[in-house]
Protein backbone atom coordinates (compact mmCIF):
# COMPACT_ATOMS: atom_id res chain seq x y z
CA UNK A 1 0.00 0.00 0.00
CA UNK A 2 3.02 2.40 1.05
CA UNK A 3 4.57 1.61 -2.44
CA UNK A 4 1.29 1.89 -4.60
CA UNK A 5 0.02 5.17 -2.98
CA UNK A 6 4.13 6.45 -3.14
CA UNK A 7 3.95 5.96 -7.28
CA UNK A 8 0.48 7.38 -7.70
CA UNK A 9 2.22 10.32 -5.44
CA UNK A 10 4.48 10.92 -7.92
CA UNK A 11 2.62 10.70 -11.28
CA UNK A 12 0.16 13.25 -9.78
CA UNK A 13 2.82 15.35 -8.48
CA UNK A 14 5.04 15.40 -11.90
CA UNK A 15 1.12 15.90 -13.33
CA UNK A 16 0.69 19.00 -11.01
CA UNK A 17 4.00 20.45 -11.87
CA UNK A 18 4.36 21.04 -15.48
CA UNK A 19 0.61 22.35 -15.47
CA UNK A 20 0.79 24.72 -12.67
CA UNK A 21 4.57 26.03 -14.45
CA UNK A 22 2.48 26.39 -17.36
CA UNK A 23 -0.94 28.27 -15.12
CA UNK A 24 2.33 30.19 -13.67
CA UNK A 25 3.25 31.46 -17.36
CA UNK A 26 0.25 33.26 -17.94
CA UNK A 27 0.78 35.82 -14.90
CA UNK A 28 4.39 35.21 -14.34
CA UNK A 29 3.81 38.36 -11.05
CA UNK A 30 3.19 37.28 -7.38
CA UNK A 31 1.48 39.41 -4.78
CA UNK A 32 1.17 39.54 -1.03
CA UNK A 33 -2.38 40.64 0.44
CA UNK A 34 -5.84 39.89 -0.79
CA UNK A 35 -5.20 41.37 -4.49
CA UNK A 36 -2.81 41.63 -7.21
CA UNK A 37 -2.78 42.96 -10.84
CA UNK A 38 -1.01 44.27 -13.51
CA UNK A 39 -1.64 47.57 -12.04
CA UNK A 40 -0.31 46.65 -8.20
CA UNK A 41 3.17 46.57 -7.51
CA UNK A 42 4.13 43.18 -7.36
CA UNK A 43 6.30 40.77 -4.56
CA UNK A 44 8.64 39.59 -7.21
CA UNK A 45 8.19 38.93 -11.13
CA UNK A 46 9.65 35.76 -12.59
CA UNK A 47 11.83 37.16 -15.59
CA UNK A 48 10.22 35.02 -17.76
CA UNK A 49 8.12 35.89 -21.05
CA UNK A 50 4.15 36.00 -20.48
CA UNK A 51 1.61 33.62 -22.48
CA UNK A 52 -0.81 36.53 -21.86
CA UNK A 53 -0.44 39.58 -23.97
CA UNK A 54 -1.96 41.87 -21.31
CA UNK A 55 1.04 41.17 -19.03
CA UNK A 56 3.68 43.85 -19.26
CA UNK A 57 7.30 41.67 -19.21
CA UNK A 58 10.68 43.05 -20.75
CA UNK A 59 9.99 40.67 -24.00
CA UNK A 60 8.58 41.50 -26.59
CA UNK A 61 7.64 37.73 -27.06
CA UNK A 62 4.06 36.60 -26.08
CA UNK A 63 4.36 32.55 -25.17
CA UNK A 64 1.89 29.71 -26.36
CA UNK A 65 -0.72 29.58 -24.10
CA UNK A 66 -1.26 26.15 -22.82
CA UNK A 67 -3.63 27.11 -19.63
CA UNK A 68 -6.85 25.55 -20.66
CA UNK A 69 -5.64 21.57 -20.66
CA UNK A 70 -3.16 22.86 -17.77
CA UNK A 71 -5.80 23.84 -15.49
CA UNK A 72 -8.32 20.57 -16.53
CA UNK A 73 -5.08 18.17 -15.50
CA UNK A 74 -3.96 20.24 -12.43
CA UNK A 75 -7.27 19.92 -10.80
CA UNK A 76 -7.54 16.32 -12.11
CA UNK A 77 -4.27 15.55 -10.86
CA UNK A 78 -4.71 17.47 -7.22
CA UNK A 79 -7.73 14.76 -6.60
CA UNK A 80 -5.67 12.12 -7.53
CA UNK A 81 -2.87 13.33 -4.86
CA UNK A 82 -5.98 14.20 -2.29
CA UNK A 83 -7.59 11.03 -2.37
CA UNK A 84 -3.68 8.79 -2.78
CA UNK A 85 -3.09 11.07 0.50
CA UNK A 86 -6.34 10.17 2.61
CA UNK A 87 -5.83 6.10 1.74
CA UNK A 88 -2.12 6.89 2.40
CA UNK A 89 -2.74 8.68 5.71
CA UNK A 90 -5.44 6.29 6.58
CA UNK A 91 -3.29 3.16 6.19
CA UNK A 92 -0.18 4.41 7.75
CA UNK A 93 -2.26 5.35 11.29
CA UNK A 94 -4.30 2.09 10.86
CA UNK A 95 -1.37 -0.17 10.13
CA UNK A 96 1.26 1.36 12.46
CA UNK A 97 3.59 2.40 9.57
CA UNK A 98 3.84 5.83 10.50
CA UNK A 99 4.93 5.21 14.00
CA UNK A 100 7.28 1.90 13.04
CA UNK A 101 9.05 3.47 9.89
CA UNK A 102 8.57 7.50 9.47
CA UNK A 103 8.61 8.61 13.47
CA UNK A 104 12.35 8.74 14.91
CA UNK A 105 12.96 6.78 17.72
CA UNK A 106 12.80 8.17 21.27
CA UNK A 107 16.85 7.81 21.40
CA UNK A 108 17.11 10.05 18.51
CA UNK A 109 15.23 13.04 19.49
CA UNK A 110 18.48 14.86 20.03
CA UNK A 111 20.29 17.29 17.63
CA UNK A 112 23.42 14.86 18.26
CA UNK A 113 21.67 12.35 16.42
CA UNK A 114 21.08 14.45 13.09
CA UNK A 115 25.01 15.62 13.87
CA UNK A 116 26.12 12.37 13.62
CA UNK A 117 23.69 11.13 10.75
CA UNK A 118 25.10 14.53 8.94
CA UNK A 119 28.17 13.24 9.47
CA UNK A 120 28.05 10.05 8.13
CA UNK A 121 26.46 10.98 5.03
CA UNK A 122 29.48 13.86 4.64
CA UNK A 123 32.23 10.87 5.38
CA UNK A 124 30.05 9.24 2.34
CA UNK A 125 29.89 6.26 4.48
CA UNK A 126 27.41 3.09 3.64
CA UNK A 127 24.37 2.50 5.34
CA UNK A 128 25.49 0.25 7.40
CA UNK A 129 23.05 -3.73 7.63
CA UNK A 130 20.40 -1.97 10.36
CA UNK A 131 19.86 0.98 7.72
CA UNK A 132 19.03 -0.98 4.83
CA UNK A 133 15.45 -1.62 5.80
CA UNK A 134 14.50 0.78 7.67
CA UNK A 135 14.97 4.69 7.43
CA UNK A 136 17.64 6.31 9.24
CA UNK A 137 16.39 10.00 11.55
CA UNK A 138 17.04 12.09 8.83
CA UNK A 139 15.54 10.42 6.24
CA UNK A 140 12.09 9.90 8.64
CA UNK A 141 12.58 13.90 9.54
CA UNK A 142 12.24 14.80 5.61
CA UNK A 143 9.66 12.59 4.46
CA UNK A 144 7.81 13.51 7.53
CA UNK A 145 7.84 17.05 6.55
CA UNK A 146 6.95 16.59 3.53
CA UNK A 147 3.62 14.36 4.50
CA UNK A 148 2.37 16.34 7.41
CA UNK A 149 3.53 20.01 6.53
CA UNK A 150 4.51 20.46 2.54
CA UNK A 151 1.45 18.22 0.98
CA UNK A 152 -1.34 19.85 3.34
CA UNK A 153 -0.16 23.59 3.30
CA UNK A 154 0.23 23.11 -0.83
CA UNK A 155 -3.29 21.84 -0.54
CA UNK A 156 -4.69 24.60 1.97
CA UNK A 157 -2.97 27.21 -0.19
CA UNK A 158 -4.18 25.81 -3.67
CA UNK A 159 -7.96 25.64 -1.99
CA UNK A 160 -7.64 28.80 -0.37
CA UNK A 161 -7.41 29.80 -4.14
CA UNK A 162 -10.90 28.77 -4.95
CA UNK A 163 -13.19 31.43 -5.01
CA UNK A 164 -16.11 29.13 -4.08
CA UNK A 165 -14.13 27.35 -1.49
CA UNK A 166 -13.53 30.44 0.34
CA UNK A 167 -16.80 32.07 0.25
CA UNK A 168 -18.09 28.81 2.14
CA UNK A 169 -14.73 29.01 4.52
CA UNK A 170 -13.52 32.87 4.14
CA UNK A 171 -10.73 31.41 7.03
CA UNK A 172 -8.77 29.45 5.02
CA UNK A 173 -7.69 32.20 2.73
CA UNK A 174 -7.94 35.16 5.58
CA UNK A 175 -4.96 33.25 7.71
CA UNK A 176 -2.72 33.28 5.08
CA UNK A 177 -2.64 36.94 4.37
CA UNK A 178 -5.48 36.80 1.66
CA UNK A 179 -5.90 34.90 -2.35
CA UNK A 180 -2.58 36.37 -3.46
CA UNK A 181 -0.44 35.79 -0.48
CA UNK A 182 -1.94 31.90 -0.69
CA UNK A 183 -0.50 31.94 -4.18
CA UNK A 184 2.67 33.33 -3.35
CA UNK A 185 3.08 30.37 -0.92
CA UNK A 186 1.79 27.75 -2.68
CA UNK A 187 4.49 28.61 -5.12
CA UNK A 188 7.17 28.61 -2.87
CA UNK A 189 5.87 25.22 -1.12
CA UNK A 190 6.04 24.06 -4.51
CA UNK A 191 9.38 24.66 -4.64
CA UNK A 192 10.50 22.89 -1.17
CA UNK A 193 8.81 20.18 -2.78
CA UNK A 194 10.50 20.09 -5.67
CA UNK A 195 13.64 20.67 -3.67
CA UNK A 196 13.00 17.35 -1.88
CA UNK A 197 12.45 15.48 -5.04
CA UNK A 198 15.84 16.46 -6.39
CA UNK A 199 17.76 15.37 -2.89
CA UNK A 200 15.76 12.16 -2.85
CA UNK A 201 16.69 10.98 -5.91
CA UNK A 202 19.66 12.47 -5.56
CA UNK A 203 20.40 10.07 -2.45
CA UNK A 204 18.78 7.50 -4.35
CA UNK A 205 20.80 7.20 -7.10
CA UNK A 206 24.31 7.65 -4.73
CA UNK A 207 22.55 4.34 -2.70
CA UNK A 208 22.45 2.36 -5.53
CA UNK A 209 19.45 3.30 -8.08
CA UNK A 210 18.04 0.13 -9.63
CA UNK A 211 18.63 -1.58 -5.67
CA UNK A 212 16.43 1.54 -4.32
CA UNK A 213 14.00 0.83 -7.33
CA UNK A 214 13.71 -2.50 -6.94
CA UNK A 215 12.85 -2.47 -3.03
CA UNK A 216 9.71 0.43 -3.84
CA UNK A 217 8.78 -1.23 -7.11
CA UNK A 218 9.06 -5.31 -5.51
CA UNK A 219 9.09 -4.47 -1.80
CA UNK A 220 11.95 -6.89 -1.93
CA UNK A 221 15.69 -6.08 -0.39
CA UNK A 222 18.80 -7.50 -0.14
CA UNK A 223 18.00 -9.39 3.49
CA UNK A 224 14.19 -10.16 2.66
CA UNK A 225 15.99 -12.29 -0.22
CA UNK A 226 18.33 -13.65 1.76
CA UNK A 227 16.21 -14.42 4.52
CA UNK A 228 13.64 -16.32 2.41
CA UNK B 1 1.46 -19.46 -4.62
CA UNK B 2 1.55 -19.06 -0.91
CA UNK B 3 -1.09 -18.22 1.07
CA UNK B 4 -0.27 -14.65 1.66
CA UNK B 5 0.04 -14.07 -1.81
CA UNK B 6 -3.83 -16.17 -2.14
CA UNK B 7 -4.65 -13.79 0.73
CA UNK B 8 -3.92 -10.90 -0.99
CA UNK B 9 -5.35 -11.63 -4.19
CA UNK B 10 -8.66 -12.25 -2.65
CA UNK B 11 -8.78 -8.98 -0.40
CA UNK B 12 -8.10 -6.90 -3.73
CA UNK B 13 -10.37 -8.98 -5.66
CA UNK B 14 -13.06 -7.87 -3.00
CA UNK B 15 -11.90 -4.52 -2.86
CA UNK B 16 -12.00 -4.16 -7.23
CA UNK B 17 -15.52 -5.21 -7.04
CA UNK B 18 -16.77 -3.11 -4.47
CA UNK B 19 -14.92 0.21 -6.08
CA UNK B 20 -16.11 -1.07 -9.20
CA UNK B 21 -19.67 -1.11 -7.88
CA UNK B 22 -19.37 1.86 -5.50
CA UNK B 23 -18.40 3.63 -8.76
CA UNK B 24 -21.71 2.50 -10.21
CA UNK B 25 -23.89 3.86 -7.63
CA UNK B 26 -22.01 7.07 -7.24
CA UNK B 27 -22.83 7.51 -10.89
CA UNK B 28 -26.58 7.07 -10.47
CA UNK B 29 -26.73 8.82 -7.26
CA UNK B 30 -24.85 11.79 -9.73
CA UNK B 31 -26.95 11.77 -12.35
CA UNK B 32 -30.15 11.52 -10.28
CA UNK B 33 -28.95 14.78 -7.76
CA UNK B 34 -27.29 16.90 -11.12
CA UNK B 35 -23.80 16.91 -9.77
CA UNK B 36 -22.26 15.78 -13.25
CA UNK B 37 -21.18 18.75 -15.07
CA UNK B 38 -22.09 18.98 -18.54
CA UNK B 39 -17.78 18.39 -19.51
CA UNK B 40 -18.09 15.95 -16.88
CA UNK B 41 -16.91 13.61 -19.91
CA UNK B 42 -13.67 12.26 -21.64
CA UNK B 43 -10.16 12.22 -19.48
CA UNK B 44 -10.96 15.18 -17.52
CA UNK B 45 -14.33 14.32 -16.80
CA UNK B 46 -13.17 12.83 -13.38
CA UNK B 47 -11.98 15.78 -11.86
CA UNK B 48 -14.43 17.81 -12.96
CA UNK B 49 -17.04 15.59 -11.71
CA UNK B 50 -15.64 15.29 -8.26
CA UNK B 51 -14.99 19.20 -8.28
CA UNK B 52 -18.79 19.83 -9.34
CA UNK B 53 -20.08 17.94 -7.40
CA UNK B 54 -18.44 18.24 -3.84
CA UNK B 55 -18.84 22.09 -4.25
CA UNK B 56 -23.01 21.27 -5.59
CA UNK B 57 -22.96 18.96 -2.28
CA UNK B 58 -21.01 21.81 0.18
CA UNK B 59 -21.32 25.06 -1.32
CA UNK B 60 -24.64 25.10 -3.50
CA UNK B 61 -26.40 28.07 -0.71
CA UNK B 62 -23.34 29.68 0.88
CA UNK B 63 -22.93 33.90 0.24
CA UNK B 64 -20.01 35.03 -1.82
CA UNK B 65 -17.03 36.00 0.47
CA UNK B 66 -17.70 40.13 0.63
CA UNK B 67 -15.03 42.76 1.63
CA UNK B 68 -15.03 45.97 3.55
CA UNK B 69 -15.27 49.44 1.62
CA UNK B 70 -11.47 50.00 2.90
CA UNK B 71 -10.56 46.56 0.44
CA UNK B 72 -11.85 47.97 -2.56
CA UNK B 73 -9.36 48.34 -5.40
CA UNK B 74 -8.00 52.15 -6.28
CA UNK B 75 -6.26 50.91 -9.58
CA UNK B 76 -8.61 47.60 -11.08
CA UNK B 77 -7.46 46.03 -13.77
CA UNK B 78 -10.18 45.75 -16.60
CA UNK B 79 -8.41 43.01 -18.91
CA UNK B 80 -8.47 42.82 -22.67
CA UNK B 81 -11.68 43.22 -24.08
CA UNK B 82 -12.63 42.64 -28.05
CA UNK B 83 -12.77 45.91 -30.22
CA UNK B 84 -16.35 47.27 -30.35
CA UNK B 85 -18.62 46.04 -33.02
CA UNK B 86 -20.83 48.96 -35.30
CA UNK B 87 -23.28 47.96 -33.07
CA UNK B 88 -22.09 48.30 -29.83
CA UNK B 89 -20.95 51.76 -31.06
CA UNK B 90 -24.32 52.76 -32.20
CA UNK B 91 -25.85 51.84 -28.90
CA UNK B 92 -22.85 53.71 -26.90
CA UNK B 93 -23.73 56.86 -29.04
CA UNK B 94 -27.22 56.18 -27.89
CA UNK B 95 -26.04 56.40 -23.86
CA UNK B 96 -27.43 52.49 -24.24
CA UNK B 97 -30.96 53.99 -24.43
CA UNK B 98 -31.47 51.19 -26.94
CA UNK B 99 -29.67 48.49 -25.09
CA UNK B 100 -32.26 45.35 -24.45
CA UNK B 101 -31.28 42.19 -22.64
CA UNK B 102 -33.67 39.54 -23.99
CA UNK B 103 -35.20 36.60 -21.16
CA UNK B 104 -36.59 33.68 -22.78
CA UNK B 105 -36.17 29.99 -22.91
CA UNK B 106 -38.30 27.70 -20.32
CA UNK B 107 -40.55 30.61 -19.01
CA UNK B 108 -43.78 31.16 -18.69
CA UNK B 109 -43.17 34.75 -19.99
CA UNK B 110 -40.41 35.94 -21.81
CA UNK B 111 -39.19 39.58 -21.82
CA UNK B 112 -37.29 41.95 -23.34
CA UNK B 113 -35.55 44.56 -20.82
CA UNK B 114 -33.93 48.00 -21.11
CA UNK B 115 -31.50 49.37 -18.64
CA UNK B 116 -34.20 51.54 -17.56
CA UNK B 117 -36.42 48.62 -17.08
CA UNK B 118 -33.87 46.60 -14.90
CA UNK B 119 -33.03 50.33 -13.10
CA UNK B 120 -36.19 49.94 -11.80
CA UNK B 121 -35.82 47.04 -10.31
CA UNK B 122 -34.70 46.35 -6.43
CA UNK B 123 -31.25 47.55 -6.31
CA UNK B 124 -28.82 45.67 -4.29
CA UNK B 125 -24.72 46.35 -3.86
CA UNK B 126 -21.49 44.00 -3.36
CA UNK B 127 -18.17 44.55 -2.68
CA UNK B 128 -16.25 40.97 -3.93
CA UNK B 129 -13.55 40.50 -5.73
CA UNK B 130 -12.76 39.43 -9.64
CA UNK B 131 -10.16 36.51 -9.79
CA UNK B 132 -8.55 35.84 -13.26
CA UNK B 133 -7.96 32.41 -14.17
CA UNK B 134 -4.51 33.36 -15.11
CA UNK B 135 -4.06 34.58 -11.20
CA UNK B 136 -4.68 37.96 -10.54
CA UNK B 137 -7.64 39.92 -9.45
CA UNK B 138 -9.53 43.18 -8.20
CA UNK B 139 -11.74 43.89 -5.28
CA UNK B 140 -14.89 46.52 -7.03
CA UNK B 141 -18.55 47.05 -5.39
CA UNK B 142 -20.62 46.13 -8.29
CA UNK B 143 -24.08 47.53 -7.86
CA UNK B 144 -27.02 46.28 -9.63
CA UNK B 145 -30.24 43.76 -9.60
CA UNK B 146 -29.85 39.52 -8.78
CA UNK B 147 -30.35 37.65 -11.57
CA UNK B 148 -32.94 35.78 -9.24
CA UNK B 149 -35.58 38.71 -9.32
CA UNK B 150 -35.60 38.47 -12.87
CA UNK B 151 -36.37 34.80 -13.73
CA UNK B 152 -38.86 34.77 -10.61
CA UNK B 153 -40.69 37.55 -12.84
CA UNK B 154 -40.62 35.76 -16.03
CA UNK B 155 -41.64 32.79 -14.39
CA UNK B 156 -38.99 29.72 -14.72
CA UNK B 157 -40.83 26.33 -15.77
CA UNK B 158 -40.10 23.70 -12.75
CA UNK B 159 -38.18 21.57 -15.29
CA UNK B 160 -35.34 24.15 -16.22
CA UNK B 161 -31.71 22.80 -15.35
CA UNK B 162 -29.39 25.73 -16.83
CA UNK B 163 -29.17 29.36 -17.72
CA UNK B 164 -27.29 30.03 -20.58
CA UNK B 165 -26.36 33.54 -21.47
CA UNK B 166 -24.72 35.51 -24.21
CA UNK B 167 -23.18 38.82 -24.98
CA UNK B 168 -23.17 41.22 -27.84
CA UNK B 169 -19.63 40.04 -29.37
CA UNK B 170 -20.89 36.80 -31.79
CA UNK B 171 -19.97 33.25 -30.76
CA UNK B 172 -18.87 33.66 -26.84
CA UNK B 173 -21.41 32.24 -24.63
CA UNK B 174 -22.05 30.16 -21.01
CA UNK B 175 -23.73 28.88 -18.53
CA UNK B 176 -24.73 28.52 -14.87
CA UNK B 177 -26.67 25.75 -13.14
CA UNK B 178 -30.28 26.77 -11.42
CA UNK B 179 -28.24 26.85 -7.83
CA UNK B 180 -25.77 29.81 -9.19
CA UNK B 181 -28.64 31.62 -10.83
CA UNK B 182 -30.69 32.20 -8.33
CA UNK B 183 -27.90 32.92 -5.35
CA UNK B 184 -28.32 36.15 -4.15
CA UNK B 185 -24.95 37.07 -5.58
CA UNK B 186 -25.32 36.45 -9.33
CA UNK B 187 -26.04 40.71 -10.39
CA UNK B 188 -27.28 41.78 -13.57
CA UNK B 189 -24.69 44.34 -12.87
CA UNK B 190 -25.45 48.05 -13.86
CA UNK B 191 -22.81 50.06 -11.77
CA UNK B 192 -19.48 49.64 -10.33
CA UNK B 193 -17.39 51.77 -7.56
CA UNK B 194 -20.60 54.73 -7.52
CA UNK B 195 -20.90 54.89 -10.67
CA UNK B 196 -22.28 53.46 -14.28
CA UNK B 197 -20.21 50.04 -15.14
CA UNK B 198 -17.51 51.87 -17.25
CA UNK B 199 -17.10 50.02 -20.84
CA UNK B 200 -13.86 48.41 -20.04
CA UNK B 201 -15.54 46.71 -16.91
CA UNK B 202 -17.99 45.36 -18.73
CA UNK B 203 -20.61 48.26 -19.22
CA UNK B 204 -23.49 49.12 -19.66
CA UNK B 205 -24.45 45.25 -18.30
CA UNK B 206 -22.59 42.42 -17.23
CA UNK B 207 -23.81 39.55 -15.21
CA UNK B 208 -21.58 39.12 -11.97
CA UNK B 209 -20.84 35.82 -10.69
CA UNK B 210 -18.23 36.31 -7.59
CA UNK B 211 -18.36 32.75 -6.46
CA UNK B 212 -16.37 31.40 -9.79
CA UNK B 213 -13.98 33.11 -11.33
CA UNK B 214 -13.47 36.22 -14.09
CA UNK B 215 -14.18 34.32 -17.28
CA UNK B 216 -17.61 33.17 -16.01
CA UNK B 217 -18.74 36.78 -15.20
CA UNK B 218 -19.64 37.99 -19.17
CA UNK B 219 -19.60 41.45 -20.19
CA UNK B 220 -22.06 43.18 -22.76
CA UNK B 221 -24.54 40.70 -21.39
CA UNK B 222 -27.31 40.48 -23.86
CA UNK B 223 -29.52 37.67 -23.82
CA UNK B 224 -30.24 34.82 -21.52
CA UNK B 225 -32.56 32.24 -22.37
CA UNK B 226 -33.67 29.41 -19.47
CA UNK B 227 -33.41 25.71 -20.61
CA UNK B 228 -34.15 22.19 -19.82
CA UNK B 229 -31.09 20.51 -21.95
CA UNK B 230 -28.17 22.04 -22.02
CA UNK B 231 -27.04 19.40 -24.75
CA UNK B 232 -28.75 21.82 -27.39
CA UNK B 233 -26.22 24.54 -26.79
CA UNK B 234 -23.07 24.48 -28.70
CA UNK B 235 -20.79 21.40 -28.71
CA UNK B 236 -23.38 20.45 -25.19
CA UNK B 237 -20.48 21.14 -22.96
CA UNK B 238 -22.23 24.20 -21.11
CA UNK B 239 -20.31 26.96 -23.02
CA UNK B 240 -17.65 27.94 -25.20
CA UNK B 241 -15.13 27.14 -22.18
CA UNK B 242 -14.59 23.51 -23.05
CA UNK B 243 -13.99 24.09 -26.51
CA UNK B 244 -11.39 25.93 -25.74
CA UNK B 245 -10.02 23.83 -23.11
CA UNK B 246 -11.24 25.27 -20.27
CA UNK B 247 -13.40 24.27 -17.31
CA UNK B 248 -17.26 24.53 -17.39
CA UNK B 249 -17.57 24.93 -13.81
CA UNK B 250 -14.90 27.73 -12.43
CA UNK B 251 -15.50 28.17 -8.71
CA UNK B 252 -12.85 25.38 -8.62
Amino acid sequence: MVRVTHWLTVVAFVALLVTGGEIVISHPRFYWGEVGNVNTRPLFVIPIPASRSTVPTSYGYVMPDQNGWSRYLHFEAAWVLLLTGLVYGIYGLWSGHFHKNLVPARSDWTWRAYRDRIAKYMRRERADRAEENTYNVLQRSAYLVVILVLFPLVIWTGLAMSPSFTSAFPATAELLGGRQSARTIHFFVSWLLVIFLVVHVAMIALSGFWSRMRAMITGQTRDSEEAQ
Amino acid sequence: MNPISRRRLIYGGVAAAASLGGLAVADRVATRYGLIPPDGGGIYGPGETLTYACQRLLTARVPAREFPRSMISKNPFANAVAPPTEEFKRLQAGGFRDWRLVVDGTVARPMSLSLADLRSLPSQNQITEVACEEGWSYIAEWIGTPLSGVLREAGVLPHSRYVVYYPMEEGLWESIDMADAMHPHTFLTLGMNDGDLPVPFGGPLRLRLPRQLGYKSLKYLTHVTVTDDIKKFGSGKGSVDPDYGYSWYAGI
